[in-house]
């Protein structure tokens, strides 16, 4: 059941990535990768992370990637034009992603022949009251630090798009 | 007892004199300079009256010097009885001649600086002399070679004269290589290079150590007293004034090497070979270079080629064992060499400047004075009974007989020769008429009561100094036939110098003329000089400039450095290029470097 | 077998990544280029909350949570950036922003 779970998908995550990459129109890249992040939604509670889980599909796909449409629809963008090339990217771009895809799989298989297998349930400490009690005690500097930077983060896109508003 | 002050009151007059005696009247000058050197002579006798009389070594330890790893090397100075000998002469004999230079130089420029490096020469000479470990003698045998440079080209505008220094110096540092190194092997095996330590230990040592001490001692004897193969730097000295000639390079500087081969003959006594070859070289400069003293047409030329020579008998003397007849030698050399010396200077002052001996002739009559005091000298340079030469020089040949005949036979027919030349000068000079074209005059009195003394000396400083006794080792047998010999070959000289240029003037021209070819080789000193320039001279700087300028300095090292800035530019050339502006490059920059990365810290981490 | 092995889950990350890395390279849109980004990001994450259950601790998923925070804190402020490059140049072509060329 969870093989199956899990094949179907990672099935879909793949076909959406590929989309994202493949498409022409940034609209039709930007519906596939929701869906990139909804299946891997689904992994996630496979793997017993319900509130990354939760995180993920609110704020990723319902909160980044909603800007990421608007911002689409603002700029008017079209389907990608042709011109404009990078020799290098073209020469050594395919070669080195088939290397490093290579590289990542072969260490993985070393390194877990035969590791650990999971299964639904297998792990019960993902729950929103875990990850609180860890996020307020042990990483309670980055979490500050990070609000910080969300702060940050607003006011920079503020100043950086107050032209707009004129 | 403030040893000290014996070198160091001439140092005080040349700083004061260095510093401040361009502002000096000339008679500041003078007092300055001849007071620091009677101030010294005066302390030598107060020493010596205190520790009269002296058996052993009396030292005095100032301050540590070097201390590093197995070698302390202390500024000591030690009094002995050779030190006193030496002592003696150096601070006498210095004191006259600086008396001599007040009227010489008179009309000189750079009268006070003169004076300065004649106290400074004084300094390191008594420094060498009272020195109680070969370094400090080291110090003081470079001292006299950096004065010795100074003076010689003290005419400093005459190209030659500079020349001449330079060569004197270079010539001389060959030879300090050879102390050099003999000091880096007495350290090495003595770990000490105090006399007493070295001469303690010698007599336990083996002989190829001390005959290598030995041979790179003698090496450095050879440079700074002018024996084969270093000798060519003498002959050119003579460039320099006539008071440094006489003080520096006939009593005093040359003889440097004799009292350091005398003082280490604890050495040489325990290495035969080295002492042979020590009386071999000594043996072979005196006949060779009393050869080329008999053609020289140059006053001082020929009196430079005599004090080779008998700086060659000195070398003789010690070599044969009899270091006391060496030093002895030297005593009285010091005397009627100094004397002849500063008599070629009264002459060459009365000819205002003229040196050549065919210009001048019946100076008998015009300069009186110095004519009788150079006759003095001559007839004690010649082996005359009882003058002083004929003391220490019969000791010499008397040593050298016992020690190997054909030595003493060589060095009876160089006393010949010896004989011969100094009365071919002095005939040539003050007998018949007079050729040249200046107007002869005698010289001021204060020229004059220098050489009175050195006269003196020269008559009497032979049976009233009987330096042997004084050095503890008198003796040896007397043999009345060698005396006799050694005596009419000196007088033979006389007689065969008044046949050729008094009685019958015209017969000097006219044998040269028959030996021509022979003539030539010597009159040109062998063209040694030539020899040496094409040999190693020409080698030397061609190779320097060829191979070490264009090649190593030019090539390698200005072309690693420009190379190193090229290369960084070439590089830095291709890697511009790598700045294309265009994104997506970069990332792939980044794609191939994290792939580097992996594959990096795979290998590393075992995975292969 | 009921039991995914832990490899699929990490060669689906290495996979997703890589095809991330496919989008930046060869993609000419600079919006384009960013989703690709967010889906690298995404990739990690999962490699995150996989070795999470490999180690059974909760650190891997704060990890992936605050991976989260500051994708989207990037996300805002880079689009903010997108948004003024368009202004000036008038172009989503990255190929054509290359004033900083040799």
């Amino acid at each position: 059941m969870d093989v199956i779970l899990f094949l179907i998908f990672a099935m879909i995550a793949v076909v959406c990535a590929i989309n994202v990459v493949v498409q022409t129109h940034p609209i039709s890249s930007a519906i596939s990768l929701v869906g990139v992040m909804g299946s891997l939604a689904v992994l996630y509670l496979l793997l017993g992370a319900e509130f990354i889980a939760a995180a993920q599909v609110i704020v990723y796909a319902g909160a980044i990637m909603v800007l990421f449409v608007f911002v689409i629809m603002l700029l008017n963008a079209g389907a990608e034009s042709k011109h404009g090339r990078s020799l290098v990217a073209q020469l050594l771009g395919a070669p080195l992603l088939v290397a490093l895809l290579g590289l990542l799989a072969y260490f993985v298989e070393r390194l877990y022949p035969r590791g650990v297998s999971v299964r639904f349930g297998g792990f019960t400490h993902g729950t929103p009251l875990d990850i609180g009690r860890a996020l307020f005690t042990t990483y309670l500097l980055p979490f500050e630090a990070t609000s910080i930077l969300i702060l940050i983060a607003i006011v920079g896109a503020i100043v950086l798009a107050w032209k707009e508003i004129d | 007892m403030q040893l000290w002050l014996i070198p160091v009151l001439p140092l005080a007059g040349f700083l004061i004199n260095g510093l401040f005696g361009r502002r000096f009247s000339k008679g500041a000058v003078n007092a300055v300079a001849i007071g620091s050197v009677a101030l010294s002579f005066a302390w030598v006798l107060k020493t010596i009256l205190a520790l009269s009389p002296l058996a052993g070594a009396y030292s005095e330890h100032y301050f540590t010097w070097i201390r590093s790893g197995i070698v302390n090397i202390g500024c000591d100075l030690a009094v002995d009885r050779l030190t006193i000998v030496m002592l003696l002469v150096v601070t006498g004999v210095g004191a006259v001649i600086h008396v001599y230079s007040i009227g010489y130089m008179a009309h000189e420029g750079g009268y006070y600086r003169f004076f300065a490096f004649l106290n400074l020469f004084m300094f390191f000479m008594l420094v060498l002399v009272l020195a109680s470990n070969y370094l400090v003698m080291f110090v003081g045998w470079e001292g006299v070679g950096l004065c010795s440079y100074l003076l010689i080209g003290f005419y400093f505008d005459k190209k030659f004269a500079t020349d001449a220094g330079n060569k004197a110096f270079i010539v001389n540092r060959i030879g300090d290589f050879g102390f050099s190194l003999a000091m880096f092997y007495m350290v090495k095996n003595f770990g000490s290079l105090d006399f007493a330590t070295v001469f303690k230990q010698a007599p336990g040592a083996p002989e190829a150590t001390l005959t290598i001490i030995g041979l790179l001692l003698m090496l450095g004897a050879c440079g700074k007293s002018a024996q084969l193969p270093l000798y060519v730097w003498l002959p050119d000295a003579m460039a320099g004034p006539t008071p440094v000639s006489a003080l520096i390079h006939a009593a005093t500087m040359v003889t440097a090497g004799v009292y350091m081969t005398a003082r280490s003959w604890a050495i040489y006594a325990h290495a035969p070979a080295a002492a042979e070859t020590v009386a071999i070289i000594g043996i072979a400069t005196a006949f060779f270079a009393a050869t080329i003293g008999l053609a020289q047409n140059d006053i001082k030329k020929v009196f430079a080629y005599s004090t080779v020579s008998q700086l060659g008998y000195m070398f003789l003397g010690v070599g044969c064992g009899a270091f006391s007849a060496g030093i002895y030698h030297l005593v009285t050399h010091a005397f009627f060499k100094a004397l002849l010396f500063l008599g070629a200077g009264s002459v060459i002052h009365a000819l205002s400047g003229e040196q050549d001996l065919r210009n001048m002739g019946g100076l008998r009559k015009k300069t009186p004075w110095t004519f009788w005091t150079m006759m003095c000298a001559a007839v004690a340079i010649a082996g005359v009974p009882p003058f002083a030469g004929f003391f220490s020089k019969d000791a010499i040949l008397l040593a050298a007989h016992h020690y190997a005949p054909w030595m003493y036979w060589l060095g009876t027919i160089t006393a010949g020769m010896t004989a011969f030349y100094v009365f071919r000068a002095m005939f040539l000079a003050f007998f018949g008429e007079y050729r040249g074209h200046e107007h002869p005059h005698e010289s001021p009195p204060v020229m004059l009561v220098p050489l009175a003394v050195l006269a003196l000396l020269s008559i009497g400083g032979g049976f009233a100094l009987n330096v042997p006794e004084f050095l503890g080792t008198a003796g040896g047998e007397e043999d009345r036939a060698l005396m006799a010999i050694s005596t009419a070959a000196g007088v033979m000289g006389i007689a065969l110098a008044w046949l050729m240029y008094v009685a019958k003037p015209g017969m000097a021209d006219s044998f040269a003329a028959s030996m021509r070819g022979l003539y030539t080789l010597v009159y040109n000193k062998y063209f040694v000089d030539e020899i040496y320039g094409a040999a190693v001279v020409n080698p030397l700087v061609g190779g320097s400039r060829a191979v070490l300028w264009k090649g190593v300095d030019v090539g390698l090292i200005d072309g690693a450095a420009n190379g190193v800035g090229a290369r960084a530019r070439n590089i830095g050339s291709v890697l511009r290029l790598m700045q294309s502006g265009n994104i997506r490059s970069y990332a792939t920059w980044v794609l191939f470097g994290s792939v580097v990365l992996i594959v990096a810290l795979g290998i590393a981490g075992g995975l292969r | 077998m009921t039991e995914v092995p832990i490899s699929w889950f990490l060669t689906l990350s290495a996979v997703l990544f890589v095809l991330g890395v496919a989008g930046f390279v060869f993609r000419r849109s600079v919006v384009t280029v960013f989703m690709s980004i967010e889906l690298m990001l995404n990739a990690v994450n999962l490699s995150f909350v996989t070795f999470s259950y490999q180690l059974q601790q909760v650190n891997g998923h704060l990890f992936a949570f605050f991976v989260m925070v500051v994708a989207a804190a990037e996300a805002a402020v880079g689009l903010a950036i997108i948004l003024t490059v368009f202004k000036n140049r008038a172009t989503l072509n990255i190929d054509d922003v290359d004033s900083m060329k040799n």
